[in-house]
């Protein structure tokens, strides 16, 4: 691949890798805000999962029980917010950012034993004879369990917003909560649940960093994934399919990059490396330049407090 | 059963009281914390929150800490009044460095007593700019500046990096990512022989000054009337677009100016590790000091304790550094839960609802 230049095939199995711990973070955080929930701690949630899944991954050598471990971190973490914000009418902007700042530091106090360790080797499935298959084998047979189950999860969720009873009710009550609440619906508790699904999924992300892309656990490893992530679902206008394609171009813009360096463009690389952020204000900006559509399917309460008076 | 129910109007004594408050349940936290690492609660506690308060270089080194503190969170503070929330201050503070840093490095050799405010200039200059990026594409386009400004902070660490690499390397420094060590003439002059400079006194007088302009000012009237109540503001013809520009121009000339202030007093060049978190630190300070500028004085010295003391622990109780951060997440965390008691009341009801 390096002497070759970019190679198109690994650079989209490359791309589908990076795009992981973003899909898992915005799906999660796609739900949140549609039920009306605007969290802005995902980097915190993330990263707590990259630790705690990197942690159980390396103390029970299964990767598997890393996952497990992150996600129940990162609802935890949720949770707290969702105190916060659901029974003590706390402001969203403002705990969300709190989340973040401690899920950083408290990341940091975890993860000092494991600085430096490799963790255990995440098991590829290859599906007999389709990821033999020339080219399209190695594009879309090749991955690890968890790559299929993030994409799994995002037509989930497509599923459950679209087409089921319980995510059109998590839905109403995201476009208007006094009138889901006289429908007689548990705002507060439908929200509790779609902000510990949120951070489950936000754990899951980082614990995907920690554990298979990277893989080993560094200090504010996620450098910004979790904000990417939350850029992501504002690009997707809150459709799930279009978290997909998000994840897919902000994991696309990683792996270019990287691969720009490898292959030793006259570019210095601290340049090379602020594409992606760079890219994102690019996205925000043309997506909410056009501020009809970009509000269209924006949940109508989100951000907003609910206090039921009667 | 308890219920939760609206006060009329805030209560002033409880605002008063809950930054009081949340610093003590965050002390309560800390001694759980700490038992749970294996130290001595009593005295971790000791050494970071009071320790440092008999010691007279630890009181000069809080001073140090905290002025990059206030002076951000000063900024912040009319922004997060105003519903306008920068959260690059971190990415500002790097620009503004950086632009003070290199009128420094350009005059090199050539200074007089103009070359220290000249550096202010382009460091309030240069922080005022990045932080206008997000506020231009805020207005124009609609962006997200919560987001926009994040972004810009990671940009603005990759350009620190780029530049002390490149062209503002220290040509006798043996490739290391730094610039050369700033001339006498643009270094802040000390308080006797400590090492507190004369940043402070900027901060106390910026202080004092947002102090008169958010209650004398028609512009502190206008950004506490977009934050209390936004549609009486657009009815009384505050231009929303304008407050924006001014929010995030003046948030991020402080961010700029205190940047500047760290290269040129206790730093003393350009270097990659500049960013140490203030930007987000100042966040918290802001809100500790319920976003009025006397409030954020205080913060800000107990912000810089913690931090003083936070040292001293690592050191004498083998704390990890990492602890000081969870510490004040933890901080915040109170905060923003005690804040409810200023505007609801917790009642009794005899029975549960009807």
């Amino acid at each position: 691949m390096m002497e070759l230049g970019i190679n198109p095939v690994a650079l989209f199995a490359g791309l589908v890798v990076a795009a992981t711990p973003l899909l898992f973070a915005a799906i999660g955080e796609l739900v949140v805000e549609k039920s009306g929930v605007l969290n802005l701690g995902v980097e915190g949630m993330m990263i707590m999962g990259a630790v705690t899944g990197f942690a159980v991954g390396v103390s029970t050598g299964d990767p598997g029980w890393g996952f497990v471990a992150a996600a129940g971190a990162g609802a935890a973490l949720a949770l707290v917010f969702g105190i916060l914000t659901q029974f003590l009418l706390s402001n969203q902007v403002a705990t969300g950012l709190a989340l973040t700042l401690f899920g950083l530091g408290l990341a940091a106090l975890i993860g000092q034993p494991y600085t430096g360790i490799r963790s255990p080797q995440m098991p590829s499935v290859f599906i007999p004879w389709l990821s033999d298959l020339p080219v399209l084998g190695r594009m879309f047979f090749r991955y690890d369990p968890v790559v299929y189950f993030g994409l799994f999860l995002a037509l989930a969720v497509w599923f459950f917003l679209g087409r089921t009873r319980a995510g059109l009710i998590l839905r109403a009550v995201g476009e208007n909560h006094d009138a889901a609440h006289s429908l007689g619906y548990g705002v507060v508790r439908i929200r509790l649940a779609a902000i510990a699904f949120g951070g489950a999924c936000a754990g899951v992300g980082g614990a995907y960093l920690s554990l298979a892309r990277v893989p080993q656990w560094t200090e504010g490893m996620t450098a910004g994934a979790g904000w990417i992530a939350l850029a992501i679902v504002v690009f997707s206008a809150w459709r799930p399919g279009r978290v997909v394609l998000g994840a897919w171009l902000f994991g696309g813009v990683t792996i270019l990059q990287l691969n720009l360096q490898a292959s030793g463009v006259a570019v210095p690389a601290y340049y090379l490396s602020m594409l992606p952020y760079l890219v994102t204000i690019l996205v925000l900006v043309i997506i909410s330049a056009d501020r009809r559509r970009a509000s269209l399917n924006a949940p109508a309460s989100l951000g907003r407090p609910f206090h039921a008076t009667g | 059963m308890l219920r939760l129910e609206p006060r009329i109007r805030p209560s002033a004594l409880v605002e008063l009281a809950t930054p009081a408050i949340a610093v003590l349940a965050t002390i309560l936290a800390g001694l759980v914390l700490f038992a749970a690492l294996g130290k001595d609660p009593v005295e971790a506690v000791r050494i970071i929150f009071l320790d440092p308060l008999f010691d007279p270089y630890s009181r000069s080194e809080i001073l140090i800490k905290s002025c990059p503190l206030i002076l951000i969170a000063l900024g912040l503070s009319f922004g997060f009044r105003a519903g306008i929330w920068n959260i690059g201050a971190e990415g500002q503070y790097v620009m503004g460095a950086l632009a003070g840093g290199t009128v420094a490095l350009a005059f090199h050799g050539a200074g007089g007593p103009w070359l220290l405010p000249l550096m202010a200039l382009a460091g309030a200059i240069g922080g005022c700019a990045y932080a206008l990026i997000p506020a231009f594409l805020k207005v124009r386009f609609n962006a997200n500046e919560i987001l926009v400004s994040l972004m810009l902070v990671y940009v603005a660490g990759l350009f620190l990096v780029a530049m002390v690499s490149g062209p503002l390397r220290n040509p006798q420094g043996f490739a290391f990512p730094e610039s050369r060590i700033f001339d006498e003439a643009a270094r802040l002059p000390t308080f006797g022989d400590t090492r507190v400079h004369i940043g402070i006194a900027v901060a106390l007088l910026a202080v004092f000054v947002a102090h008169v302009v958010l209650h004398r000012h028609v512009f502190g009237y206008a950004v506490r009337l977009s934050g209390a109540a936004p549609r009486a503001a657009a009815f009384a013809g505050i231009d929303r677009n304008r407050m924006i520009y001014a929010c995030l121009g003046l948030s991020g000339a402080l961010a700029g100016l205190a940047g500047l202030f760290e290269v040129a007093g206790p730093i003393g060049q350009l270097q990659t590790s500049l960013p140490v978190g203030y930007g987000f630190t100042a966040i918290i300070v802001a809100f500790l000091g319920r976003l009025s500028p006397i409030g954020i004085l205080f913060a800000g010295l107990v912000m810089g304790l913690t931090y003083i003391g936070g040292e001293t622990a690592q050191f004498l109780l083998r704390l990890p550094a990492a602890a000081i951060s969870v510490f004040q997440g933890m901080l915040l965390f109170f905060l923003l839960a005690f804040d409810l008691l200023t505007r609801y009341r917790i009642t009794r009801t005899r029975s549960g609802p009807a």
